[in-house]
């Protein structure tokens, strides 16, 4: 199975590189991409030459445009996947119909990927996106479980591609404006879930709070696990009680679900965190291709070392497994 | 929930006391010419800041009684020792070996704050692009200073090491163990074919 790692920075394509990805996916230091996060991504050089890098050493590079244009700023979102092209991507991740047409059109030659904020979970939708517009490979949402993704690759050819590591998105992605009410912004438009102009951590005593928009969103005692200053994974208090509403601060890690996840015609494990560090992406990247190698030998899956690069230093299977509380 | 446990070294209490009654500008005039050094060796660094090069960022060793001052300035950075808080528009703070393992790549930002090693304060925005901006430039502190220390930079790298072995401290850029000796991939990886 193919590894696709995440690269916010040229020496994360280098170290992605360096650990054995297969596959590298990265953006424009712009609003194109859905981690458009200071001092993050790739100018036009930067891109050209991470992807040289890759290639030379046997790897693919992935260009994500995946929120969605503006009114009136398409032009944007246009040039970046001319540039891509032009950079030599091996293909585009793309959510918005309009560009999907346009990069059909205009850019035959280039792959297209399609995002998972385009939300596709049933393989009618995957099947029209690829009769349309001709994509080749879905980003499956992170809301179906492993018989339902084996259910969706029974009925269509096109390549599936899951989440198996680091952030958790937990609503229909590309249709979450949640954060938009305490920020104005929002991942589908600005390409930030919570925009780092808006958080603030704030330590008194050993208590750590974390707002967002100027509402307290997360109060973490000393000794605590801090998670993401996220609204989905907030803990709230109503009357007299307090919880996690949508979702504990935790990662997904679906290691162990790599065999199943092969039965189910998978073709490609996805790993989150273009905002994460070049040692992260080095560690991550390493223990999933001695899993995926592991696997294709016939070897038992190695063991697990990653509890404290996730997020509330903790792993979940997420819906791949789905229970209730 | 279980409380993190941090593995991160700390720095010995007895060898701070210097830190706490000699003067501090030497050590601020060096540590300029130091970052002025890599300013110059890693100018991507300060183009990766962007708009948040001219914030004042406070970095604050917990385990040392004083903290860093640092002002990129646009490519011209200055770095102040002071003793007490220090006044700037983000603080990032952490043990000293967690500061430079940063730099280094041996940690990772969000996995020293989710265990609570690291307390983010102030300008969010800008504490991110500082992190971002450092991690990629895979700058190595022990050979910054070997750059800048002329006929002493081999003893004062031997100084490093042991400084290095002793306390666990990743005091500089790690090894991935990647490279062979002709610093080729030992291991290539098959293009997927699609």
């Amino acid at each position: 199975m193919e590894i696709v790692c995440p690269a916010g920075t040229p020496a994360s394509l280098r170290a992605a590189v360096k650990a054995g990805a297969h596959t590298i996916y990265c953006g424009f230091a712009d609003e194109t991409n859905a981690r458009n996060f200071p001092g993050l991504n790739f100018d036009r050089a930067e891109m050209r030459d991470g992807i040289a890098f890759a290639h030379a050493r046997g790897a693919k590079v992935l260009v994500a445009i995946n929120t969605f244009p503006r009114a009136g700023g398409e032009a944007t979102w246009h040039a970046a996947i001319a540039d891509a092209e032009a950079a030599g991507a091996d293909a585009v991740i793309l959510a918005d119909l309009g560009l999907l047409d346009r990069a059909a059109r205009h850019h035959p030659g280039l792959r297209r990927h399609l995002s998972v904020q385009a939300a596709a979970a049933n393989a009618d939708m995957i099947n029209l996106y690829a009769d349309t517009f001709g994509v080749k490979r879905v980003v499956l949402p992170r809301v179906l479980s492993v018989p339902e993704i084996a259910a969706i690759n029974a009925e269509t050819q096109v390549e599936t591609e899951v989440f198996v590591f680091g952030g958790l998105c937990v609503m229909a992605e590309g249709r979450c404006s949640l954060s938009s009410y305490a920020t104005g912004k929002s991942p589908n438009m600005n390409g930030v879930c919570s925009p780092a102009s808006h958080v603030e951590y704030v330590e008194e005593n050993g208590t750590l709070d974390a707002r967002l928009g100027g509402y307290t969103i997360h109060r973490a005692a000393r000794g605590e696990p801090a998670p993401y200053p996220t609204l989905c994974k907030g803990c709230f208090g109503a009357g007299e009680k307090t919880g996690h509403l949508f979702e504990d601060p935790v990662s997904l890690n679906a290691e162990q679900l790599i065999p199943q996840l092969e039965k189910a015609g998978v073709t490609a494990l996805k790993i989150e965190g273009r905002q994460r560090s070049s040692s992260y992406v080095a560690q991550v990247v390493r223990n999933f291709r001695a899993a995926v190698d592991a696997v294709a030998a016939g070897r038992p899956l190695p063991a697990g070392m990653l509890a404290r690069l996730s997020e509330g230093q903790a792993g979940t299977t997420g819906a791949y497994r789905k229970t209730w509380r | 929930m279980t409380p993190p446990t941090s593995t991160i070294a700390t720095f010995p209490a007895p060898l701070t006391l210097p830190l706490r009654v000699l003067p501090l500008a030497p050590l601020s005039l060096s540590m300029t010419a130091l970052t002025r050094s890599i300013a110059r060796r890693h100018p991507g660094l300060f183009r990766r800041l962007g708009p948040y090069a001219d914030r004042r960022f406070i970095l604050d060793p917990t385990d040392l009684p004083v903290v860093i001052a640092l002002e990129p300035r646009a490519g011209a950075p200055r770095l102040s020792v002071l003793r007490g808080r220090g006044e700037g528009d983000a603080r990032i703070a952490g043990p000293l070996a967690a500061l430079i393992g940063l730099v280094h790549g041996a940690y990772d930002g969000d996995a020293l704050f989710f265990s609570r090693d690291l307390v983010i304060e102030g300008d969010t925005e800008a504490a991110l692009a500082l992190r971002n901006a450092v991690d990629d430039a895979e700058l190595d502190l022990a050979r910054e200073v070997e750059t800048l220390s002329g006929p002493l930079a081999r003893p004062l790298r031997r100084l490093i090491d042991l400084a290095e072995r002793r306390t666990g401290a990743p005091l500089s850029r790690p090894d991935n163990g990647l490279y062979d000796d002709a610093g080729e991939m030992s291991q290539r990886t098959e293009m997927p074919q699609w």
